[in-house]
């Protein structure tokens, strides 16, 4: 015997025409017989449900509001303040029934995300389209996904494009294009196109799947303010009866004594932290931001120092030509040559001119006649019978070659913090190739944005020497660097950061930055779509991988914590101010009642703002 | 020793969560529970030989609160 949704909404709309009634006839005829028999029927239709919660909690031995206000209201009827009973059994229907509504909503950015978890999926079995349910699917299983479905698992494309929407997992609501040989993710939607996907993960496994067990965990993981709150109503509640008890001792006055008991229930109070950070962690979780618990939250809001991983982090982490300078000849010629040269080796700035110069010239379908690699310097080749060298300065030192040509060049290169490649043969230079790991876009707005936020110090942590890390800090407008650094030495210079400035954030792409993620008072993981170890190592992890993200993750931390500190403020001052207006008798028990249901209302209002949080502001 | 995660209908008024964790703690062979308010679940630790767990959704649900699904958790 539950009470069902639509019978409570028939309970309220039936008590609030009782009650109405009620004060009109009280005011008109006073306490004659027809009111309070309508009083009556008021109190119990209101009341019952009251009464059955609290018989429910003392079968356990636990007196609960429900009990309070049930000795309450039998107490008021007993010496003859009808009114009052129907009043306040009243307010508390109506109190709960739209707390639970407004709760609601505090949790529904994250029942939006439950709402995208697939519901089936179409597998080819034995020659057929069979359809499952999710959990059903297994590893290697060919999954037919057609426009407006949901994908249901982590895989491959082996057949066909789509436009895909990812917003589930990367919060960008715009859609991508993926094709044959792509990864796509569960709970992402297709809109257009036809894909026939390889399960490479399924069910729990799931980058979806993850994300969403890391934002219910999140939601209930203690922020330290709320565990103040919790351990303080713990002796808030005992402290309420004793003084209940001890002020009717003192005053015979049972009245005042009940009063006390029921408006003193902290429930405003109670509700006040978790109820802001449900809706910033919801609002987070919309935009591709995960925040493991409320704490992050707390910690985020209170940062001095933003320490950023410079390789894949700031950078694509990927070299790049930037580029192509050539003597004696063209820059197509002089790319050609380098990319014959390089074409077998594996080593990463070879593998960037070729694939540079397969777009700029098409396929190179020509091989160099005999390779010969020195490590540490770059490589002698033969083609179309001629030799070059391709490599570093002490390639060409070595074999007494000049440079003279290039070399104003080649200093002015290496202080933007390039890799100079030179080509040459037996007489000279003829050409340079520089490569460069390109800073992301959105690099330097971040870190501007940062700044614009308050944040005292950013700095660059990198395993890079200094010339390449300096040339990318002056470039985005970072305060300090510091380069060479292992893994070990991150974590020293992050240490000292936090005794010099206090609370510091590490920003890493989740991958080799795990130390440094850990041990910074905060770490926040950038992660590619669906990067298990950024998920794992952040304590708030950035899903669409971009650093614009940042100043929005910041902002909504700052605005969720400050939302949280309203929402206490105005609890305990409600809570003091009502105490006092019960001792000096102003506040009487249905006043009381009003104002202790009103307030925890506000509370929950006043949470729900922040759900549209950021929605005006682009990030 | 177990864990398991049952959760609720949407729990809204925050002194159930001490309600639901009073009547756990006195239930024979539960060695701990925990209300988690914002995702409307309960965490209980219990003795699978003392108590089971049809038993302690049984409990909860005679307290007020509907279980509409329940799995295991990590410890």
């Amino acid at each position: 015997m539950y009470p069902r949704k639509i019978n409570q909404n028939h309970r309220v709309i039936l008590a609030s025409i009782l009650v109405t009634a009620s004060f009109i006839l009280n005011k008109s005829l006073g306490y004659a017989w027809i009111t309070v028999i309508v009083m009556a029927a008021s109190t119990f239709l209101a009341g019952v449900p009251i009464v059955v919660n609290a018989v429910r909690a003392l079968r356990y031995w636990i007196v609960g509001i429900d009990a309070l206000v049930t000795i309450a209201v039998i107490g008021a009827w007993l010496i003859g303040e009808y009114w009052e009973a129907a009043a306040v059994t009243f307010l508390f229907m109506v109190g709960n029934h739209l707390e639970s509504r407004t709760l609601e909503r505090t949790r529904s950015s994250i029942q939006a995300l439950l709402k995208l978890v697939p519901d089936t999926a179409t597998v080819h079995r034995d020659g057929q389209e069979v359809a499952v349910r999710p959990e059903e699917v297994i590893k290697g299983d060919l999954v037919i996904v057609k426009p407006g479905e949901k994908i249901s698992v982590d895989g491959t494309i082996v057949k066909g494009s789509a436009y895909i929407n990812q917003s589930a997992i990367t919060g960008e609501p715009l859609s991508v294009n993926k094709a044959v040989s792509d990864i796509v993710y569960s709970g992402t939607i297709i809109e257009s196109g036809y894909l026939l996907i390889r399960a490479d993960k399924v069910g729990e496994d799931t980058t979806f799947a993850k994300i969403l067990e890391l934002v219910e965990e999140a939601q209930d993981k203690k922020a330290r303010t709320q565990r103040f709150l919790e351990k303080f109503s713990r002796y808030y509640t005992p402290l309420v009866i004793l003084l209940a008890v001890v002020l009717y001792v003192v005053s015979r006055d049972i009245v005042m004594s009940l009063t006390l008991l029921v408006i003193a229930c902290p429930g405003a109070l109670v509700i006040s932290a978790p109820v802001s950070i449900v809706a910033g962690i919801g609002n987070g979780a919309r935009h591709g931001v995960l925040f493991k618990g409320g704490e992050m939250l707390e910690k985020l809001s209170s940062v001095k120092v933003v320490a950023f991983d410079k390789t894949g982090t700031l950078t694509k982490g990927k070299p790049e030509i930037t580029r192509v300078k050539a003597y004696e000849m063209t820059e197509e010629e002089l790319l050609k040559i380098a990319a014959v040269g390089e074409i077998y080796s594996e080593h990463p700035l070879a593998k960037a001119i070729v694939s540079y110069a397969a777009k700029q010239l098409g396929m190179i379908h020509e091989r160099p006649a005999e390779v010969n690699y020195i490590p540490g310097q770059g490589l002698l080749f033969i083609f179309e019978g001629k030799l070059y060298l391709m490599g570093n300065r002490k390639l060409f030192a070595s074999r007494k070659i000049q440079l003279d040509a290039c070399e104003s060049y080649l200093a002015k290169e290496e202080a933007l913090g390039q890799t100079a490649v030179i080509i040459g043969d037996k007489h000279g230079v003829l050409g340079v190739i520089s490569i460069a790991d390109q800073v992301r876009e959105d690099a330097k707005q971040a870190v501007h944005h940062l700044k614009s936020l308050g944040i005292h110090r950013i700095v660059m942590l990198t395993g890079d020497n200094p010339r390449a890390a300096k040339a990318i800090s002056s470039q985005l407008g970072i305060d300090d660097t510091y380069s060479e650094l292992l893994p070990q030495d991150k974590v020293r210079v992050l240490k000292e950061l936090q005794d010099k400035y206090g609370s510091t954030a590490m920003v890493g792409d989740g991958v080799n930055d795990a130390p440094a993620l850990a041990s910074a008072d905060l770490g926040i993981a950038i992660g590619g779509t669906g990067s298990d170890v950024a998920i794992e190592t952040g304590d708030v992890v950035l899903m669409s991988g971009k650093l614009s993200k940042l100043a929005y993750t910041l902002a909504l931390s700052r605005a969720t914590v400050r939302n949280m500190k309203q929402n206490i403020y105005f609890a305990i001052l409600v809570a003091v101010l009502l105490l006092g207006g019960v001792l000096i008798k102003t506040v009487n028990l249905s006043y009381g009642m009003l104002i202790h249901e009103v307030s925890v209302l506000l509370v929950v209002v006043n949470a729900i703002r922040l759900r549209g949080y950021g929605k005006t502001r682009r990030g | 020793m177990t864990t398991k995660m049952y959760q609720l209908e949407a729990v809204s008024c925050p002194s159930c969560i001490a309600k639901i964790e009073k009547m756990l703690q006195k239930t024979p062979g539960v060695r701990s529970s925990e209300v988690l308010f914002n995702s409307s679940r309960v965490r209980v630790t219990f003795e699978e030989q003392e108590v089971e767990s049809e038993r302690i959704k049984r409990q909860i649900e005679k307290l007020g609160y509907k279980v509409i699904g329940e799995k295991q958790a990590a410890n």
